[in-house]
């Protein structure tokens, strides 16, 4: 395996080893083996001896024994960096885990020894071009967490050089070091940002999220860095790891507060009044309802809250919080309260995680009260919560507290004062008066409560009574003669020294109110004055002046004496008063001069009208962190925070996060431009689009999915085929690039190039994005398509290590190692799956014709018809809709989608397809057979026709159980056996050109209304019929295009206006019927 | 981000640290041993201790301790989260997790923890990842091991860490494919004295054990979708089918996971289904105390109750309890003065109950408030 002489050879000179002496014998490993023998440990002169000869044995299940005791060593904290020369010289090893063990040991003592550590650089060198991504990875991990300065410049090419690396993995490697080496070595800023700022750029999900780690470690103030990937972060995060979604959340809310403009500045009333119909069925409102609710919220604002909210249901509570930041601290006023629900349910996680929340959640409550009042009970304390979440729960209550819900408050707290934990029972009481002095209504309820505490067996909650109701009673001391007096009498029994100084410090300020008690409470006091602790002690003497001023006559003799023991106390605070107030009250002691002019208005320094506490929540001043920050926790600024910036008053150019197309075609679905840039931008959006039509091409394409694993993989690998294919093509045109040696994905040159465009002219960004894939329609258009398809895919396929005819020979061979990952992924995850899959018909129609690409339909159809009715079939109900997708089964096929319902009361069993047609080229692709419906309950189908480009109604039979049959007829109308495509306008010219006579059917009408804009009718002929847009230069016609589903035929629509109410309609298409038909349709549907 | 981890015993020793920068001494967790000491239980010590130069950021799990220790500003959630998946990572591999199975496997801990962490940040902590990164341990593995001399390093990046499911590996292959769902429901509610419902919510969990070869794609679809308001899901689950059709559609990761969690809040009805009558009444006549508790069944639809235990944690001036059941075990922890009562399952005929003397210091204090009981 391993050969002595390389081992001699790579120990070189390296320290003393015992090995060099003399060469390890067998019978010296025999005794080395056995780790028992615990005569060698002890002795403390050789204690590492056999661990070395362990090390430098021949074997590696040796070698790899005394790695895993070493380890030991310093997994327990122990000190083994005396073995380091003799486990340095192992990193060459072949054994995997030898290798990660003496990896381990390395970064652990490379910083204490810095000279032996430079000797394993080269290894690590030489790793870094090994054709393993994994081995490659792990070198520049352990490359760079070496904390030696002199690697520097070798760590910092490795990362460039990584961060070019055709393994995603690899380079998020790359994005882990460059944090390492800026702590390192600072002055490398500016060229590390630039390598990050490349990382940024990247597409894959796994680079992401620690590039933005990085940045916010590097550079957190380089916030243009992040212009240009915003809108691809935004839309990247639901399929992020959720530790990338943290960092990228709460990196993004310090870009929103610095790059948009406040939200809640205007119509802050509307906002007030919309609050609660919408919340109830936030789900179902859609985009455009949403833009109507806050119309000054700027797309990319919207975006990022929209992309961000799906997260709320992540299961890892830093993601949930991180979001219900985000809402806090940019949304709109009306939408933040969408994160309470889910911050709730954090409540019943781990005691650590709870403690994080309501500590949130109890600085949101000071602000936005209306946002948890629904869930106060939830706030409720359980008796196995333990004493600081108790606490934070308290203080949420009564936060929470308003007149509706003050009541049930009180009852819990009632109950809380009987508890066994006396800081919560503490805590509770503190609690009553802060609600008493809140709501006035409950005020005097409260304060009998807490006077009928004082009679309470406990000391502790008697005492803590007493300090609130002093409290209380400053708000309005007029009426509560009864309960001075009785809280007088405690003086006696009370012995916590806070109460007792409160009932002192009332009797003082309210003693003309309890003339008699008063002087005699201050002759007891005068009596235990020595034994008090300082705090009465104080208090003592501030009732001795008071009462002094107000009633000399009968304590002036009492107040002197108090101010005499006061002089020689022990602790100098109590002295400094007594001096202090004896030279105000009793000047004459000092000098025969008669009263001064501060002992003149003695009385009104003293007995000065106070303004009562207003008891407030002592979150209240958290306001200026970032929720759910280190330094919100614990209030005070943490190392290294980032301030959140405040909303500018005007927003930043938002031209800077345009990256290819306008964000207005974004925003509008179906115009034409959106169409036909069918790149990567465009498929994002729809990812995090909420609209409904495209939530049914993805069940269809996870139905897919479920039917055959088989095909789906076949044709993604022949995909890729192609796209290799294609770039090839692609690269070799492009010959400005840079000396990128790897093409990751089709996409990424493309996005290159037209960054470099946009710089130079960023105004006109759409028209030269539309030119821009025009120009380039040959070579990318056959995989810009799938690829819009499969966002999902994507990673998957970019990590497709796609080489350059002149690339090396390395990473040509790199290409066996990797090929698990070809494997076709398409599953989607949190967000990704409403994208409908690429589908067989696709491939096969760019063999047909190159230049027509197959579109996805732009809009679906809502309108369903009844296939059975529940009347004919006792109970069942099928309707159907046709979604416009292709089916998986067959591209000739339409998929229609069928929902069963059972009206009836029974169940339902064995619902499935019986006879079907088999002549005229019909066939159908049955449903998933449904083995039961429950009475009430509804299920989803799909069902695949092939009309043979006819609009025949289909025949066929549904069986329910194993007796009932029922006949039905699938009904298509015209618009749904012909499939969207794409081509470009001199394509579409002369096919038209091809079809004339009597496959031209042409139509005039006049509107009934006119239309101010052609485009605006493209909707309507798009629910009609699964049209295609095609680009257009001239603005009074429009151009569609489709297929037939089962022959393919072209079916081309156009439509001129002469002017804005006559309209002429042509359609264009082999198959006469077909065309004669849509005409008919396409003319009712334009006419009303 | 994270800078260093201790893993702390409950006697205060720190048994095992490991460092992602440059080495923090151990003597950073005095900090902590400082407010140990205050907390009057484990459970009491604060999350975040912030310390003059570190954030010492713990969690509490298996009557460990797991303290890391960071040194810029970082959300305190994600490092308590991180924790979390890091014990509940160590219980995947190793079945349990407490001191001394994490001292005898040391090494793969070790392993563990280097994966999963680089330079402070997450790296793989899909458990998926980790086991064809670093291979569980079992019995037939160290056999094959010292065999073949194999190691239980994988040498191959997982297929899982490129794809767009990271949680899944490939190429699964099972002779049996099964799949097992495992409905777990939780129901907190506070009852008062007089027995009426103060505030009853439900926390449920679907756990699933999918043993299915390659790449399936399943849905699971409810009855009542409607009930589950506040979900949260495996990152597996296609978030936007949930929304438009209310079913869990999903590629399952190979093995044990939390496929969803739900809760039922506090605004609707949960149904509890048993109750307790009790009396309790400490202090009589300088004997000690009487108790007697009995409990029943209550809207159950016609099902049977199992296991049903029963705590009270008693005041501190309770010596002994001298209680006789009519059915079950009672236990009761002098040190702790935590009665258990485990019933086990409920006879509608023969409703269970417990009764007898409670002998109390004499000379203690009198007891101000009856204990609260908890039903499990």
């Amino acid at each position: 395996m391993y050969a002595p002489g390389v081992n001699s050879s790579t120990t070189l000179s390296s320290s003393s080893s015992y090995n060099n002496d003399r060469p390890p014998s067998a019978e010296a490993v025999e005794v080395a083996t056995d780790p028992a023998s615990g005569g060698f440990f002890n002795s403390d002169y050789k204690k590492h001896d056999d661990l070395k000869q362990m090390l430098d044995s021949n074997k590696d299940n040796l070698k790899l024994e005394a790695m895993k005791r070493i380890i030991g060593m310093v997994a327990k904290g122990r000190e083994a960096s005396d073995l380091f020369p003799a486990v340095v010289k192992n990193v060459v090893s072949k054994n995997i885990e030898v290798k990660k063990l003496v990896y381990v040991y390395l970064v652990r003592y490379a910083e204490e020894q810095q000279d032996l550590a430079l000797l394993s650089i080269s290894t690590f060198q030489r790793a870094l071009k090994d054709p393993n991504q994994l081995i490659r990875a792990s070198a520049l991990r352990v490359l760079s967490s070496i904390r030696v300065t002199m690697i520097v410049p070798i760590v910092m090419l490795a990362i460039k050089d990584a961060a070019a690396d055709m393994s995603p993995y690899v380079r998020k490697t790359a994005a882990h070091a460059i944090p390492k080496l800026y702590s390192l070595d600072q002055d490398q800023k500016e060229e590390l940002i630039q390598v990050l700022e490349k990382l940024l750029y990247d597409k894959t999900t796994l680079v992401v999220g620690s590039a933005v780690m990085a940045f916010e470690e590097v550079c957190p103030e380089r916030i243009d860095l992040i212009h240009k990937n915003f809108r691809k972060l935004c839309s990247l995060l639901v399929d992020v790891d959720e530790w990338g979604q943290v960092v990228i959340i709460n990196m993004l809310t310090r870009y929103a507060r610095s790059q948009f403009t406040d939200p809640n500045l205007q119509d802050v009333d509307e906002d007030e009044e919309s609050k609660r119909p919408f919340y109830e069925d936030e789900n179902e409102v859609d985009e455009e309802q949403q833009e109507k609710r806050a119309p000054t919220l700027d797309p990319d604002h919207r975006l990022l809250l929209r992309s961000a909210k799906p997260l709320l249901q992540s299961r890892n509570a830093a993601v949930v919080l991180s979001v219900a930041q985000l809402y806090h601290h940019t949304a709109p006023r009306s939408e933040v309260h969408q994160v309470a629900k889910a911050m709730i349910r954090l409540l019943r996680s781990h005691r650590e995680v709870q403690d994080i929340v309501l500590t949130s959640i109890a600085a949101t409550a000071t602000r936005r009260k209306v946002m948890f009042e629904p869930f106060l009970k939830s706030f409720f304390v359980r008796s196995s919560d333990a004493t600081h979440i108790k606490l934070l729960k308290l203080e949420i209550l009564t936060s929470l507290a308003t007149e509706s819900s003050v009541g049930i408050i009180l009852r819990e707290l009632q109950t809380y004062v009987a508890a066994h934990d006396p800081p919560f029972v503490a805590a509770a009481i503190q609690a009553i008066g802060r609600c008493a002095s809140n709501i006035k209504e409950v005020t005097d309820t409260c304060l009998n409560g807490l006077v009928s505490l004082l009679s309470n067996k406990d000391q502790a909650v008697v005492a803590e009574s007493v300090v609130v109701i002093k409290k209380l009673l400053q708000t309005q001391p007029s009426a509560h003669r009864e309960i001075i007096i009785q809280m007088a009498k405690l003086v006696d029994s009370v012995t916590v020294p806070q109460a007792r100084a409160s009932i002192l410090w009332l009797l003082g300020e309210y003693s003309e109110r309890v003339p008699k008690i008063a002087p005699d409470v201050l002759r007891k006091m005068a009596k235990t004055f020595t034994s008090e602790e300082d705090i009465v002690k104080l208090q003592v003497m501030t009732l001795a002046v008071k009462l002094c001023l107000t009633n000399p006559k009968q304590t002036k003799l009492l107040c002197q004496y108090v101010l005499q023991l006061a002089k020689y106390d022990q602790n100098y605070d109590l002295r400094d008063r007594a001096r202090f107030l004896r030279h105000i009250i009793f000047p004459a002691d000092a000098e025969s001069g008669g009263p001064t002019r501060l002992s003149k208005q003695a009385k009104k320094i003293f007995l000065a009208p106070k303004p009562a506490p207003v008891p407030e929540s002592h979150f209240k001043d958290r306001e200026q962190f970032q929720l759910g920050s280190l330094s919100h926790y614990i209030n005070t600024k943490a190392n290294g925070y980032q301030e959140l910036p405040p909303f500018p008053l005007e927003a930043p150019d938002p031209k800077a996060r345009d990256v290819e197309t306008e964000p207005q075609v974004m925003e509008q679905a179906p115009l034409f431009t959106a169409k036909k840039v069918s790149s990567k931008k465009d498929s994002k959006f729809y990812s995090d689009t909420e609209s409904p039509d495209e939530s049914e091409e993805d069940e269809n394409s996870s139905d897919e999915d479920d039917d055959d694993d088989e095909e789906e993989e076949d044709s993604s690998s022949d995909k890729d085929e192609e796209e290799d294919d294609n770039e090839d093509e692609e690269s070799s045109g492009l010959e400005e690039k840079l000396p990128k040696k790897v093409v990751k994905s089709n996409a990424k040159p493309k996005s290159d190039e037209e960054e470099e465009e946009d710089e130079s002219d960023e105004d006109d960004s759409s028209s030269e994005s539309v030119s821009d894939s025009d120009s380039e329609d040959e070579s990318s258009e056959p995989s810009s398509v799938p690829k819009k398809q499969t966002r999902n895919a994507k990673p998957a396929k970019e990590s497709t290590p796609v080489v350059k005819p002149k690339s090396n020979l390395d990473l040509l061979l790199d290409l066996d190692d990797v090929s698990p990952a070809f494997t076709p992924i398409m599953t989607p995850s949190l967000g990704g799956f409403l994208t409908p899959m690429s589908t067989p018909s696709s491939q096969v129609k760019t063999q047909l014709f190159p230049d027509i690409q197959p579109a996805s339909a732009v809009i679906s159809p809502n309108t369903t018809s009844e296939l059975l009715n529940k009347i004919n079939s006792s109970g069942l109900e099928i309707k159907y809709r046709f979604t416009r997708s292709p089916h998986l089964y067959s591209p000739s096929m339409a998929s229609a989608e069928l929902t069963f319902h059972n009206h009836g009361p029974d169940e339902l069993t064995d619902i499935r397809v019986g006879e079907k047609p088999t002549s005229g080229g019909v066939s159908i692709h049955d449903f998933a057979p449904i083995p039961s419906l429950s009475p009430g309950s509804s299920l989803m189908g799909t069902i695949g026709v092939d009309f043979a480009d006819s609009t025949q109604p289909v025949n066929f039979e549904i069986k329910i159980g194993s007796d009932r049959t029922y006949p039905v007829a699938l009904k298509v109308p015209v618009g749904e056996v012909i499939r969207a495509v794409t081509m470009s306008e001199e394509l579409f010219l002369k096919q038209q050109g091809g079809l004339r006579g009597m496959n031209e059917n042409t139509a005039k009408l006049s509107l009934t209304k006119p239309c101010s804009d052609l485009k605006s009718l493209t909707n309507k002929i798009l629910t009609v019929a699964n049209l295609g847009v095609i680009p257009n230069s001239d603005s009074s016609t429009l151009r569609f295009a489709a297929q037939t589903l089962s022959s393919k035929s072209t079916v081309l629509v156009s439509l001129l206006s002469s002017d804005n109410q006559n309209l002429t309609i042509t359609v264009n298409c082999e198959k006469m019927v077909i065309g004669s038909m849509l005409i008919t349709q396409l003319k009712a549907c334009l006419a009303d | 981000m994270i800078h260093s981890l201790f893993i702390i015993n409950p006697s205060g020793d720190v048994f095992m640290e490991k460092h992602w920068k440059s080495v923090i001494s151990r003597s950073v967790c005095d900090y902590f041993f400082d407010h140990q000491r205050k907390a009057s239980s484990p459970e009491d010590i604060p999350p975040v201790i912030a310390t003059p130069h570190h954030y010492l950021i713990s969690v509490y799990r298996s009557s460990m301790f797991f303290v890391a220790v960071c040194t810029t500003e970082v959300a305190p959630l994600f490092v308590v989260e991180f924790l979390h998946r890091v014990v509940d990572t160590f219980e995947d591999y190793f079945s349990e997790c407490t001191e001394s199975i994490i001292k005898e496997h040391y090494v793969v801990v070790y392993e563990l923890l280097d994966e999963m962490l680089d330079n402070g940040f997450p790296l793989a902590t899909e458990s998926n990842i980790l086991k064809e990164l670093i291979k569980p341990p079992n019995i037939l593995r160290t056999i094959a091991n010292t065999v073949t001399g194999k190691s239980n390093v994988s040498s191959t990046l997982p297929s899982g860490q490129l794809s767009n499911i990271p949680w899944r590996r490939t190429g699964v292959k099972y002779t049996n494919n099964e799949a097992y769902f495992d409905m777990i429901e939780e129901v907190d509610a506070i009852i008062d004295k007089s027995g009426s419902t103060v505030c009853a919510e439900i926390q449920g969990y679907i756990d699933c054990c999918i043993k299915l070869s390659g790449m399936p794609d399943l849905s699971l679809s409810f009855v009542n979708p409607r009930l589950f308001d506040d979900v949260s899901f495996h990152p597996c689950v296609r978030f936007k089918r949930w929304e438009s059709e209310r079913v869990l559609s999903f590629i399952p990761p190979d093995g044990n996971f939390r496929l969803m969690s739900y809760h039922i809040g506090s605004q609707s009805i949960v149904a509890i289904p048993v109750y307790v009558r009790h009396s309790l009444c400490l202090r009589e006549s300088g004997s000690g105390g009487r108790l007697d508790i009995t409990l029943g069944p209550k809207q159950t639809l016609g099902r049977t109750i199992e296991n049903v235990v029963l705590e009270i944690p008693m005041p501190k001036s309770v010596l002994n309890c001298g209680l006789v059941t009519n059915q079950g075990k009672y236990t009761f922890d002098p040190v702790s003065k935590l009665l258990v009562w485990e019933v086990g399952r409920i006879d509608v005929t023969k409703l269970p109950n417990i009764r007898g003397t409670i002998s109390l210091q004499s000379g203690s204090p009198p007891v101000e408030a009856n204990p609260s009981i908890n039903v499990s």
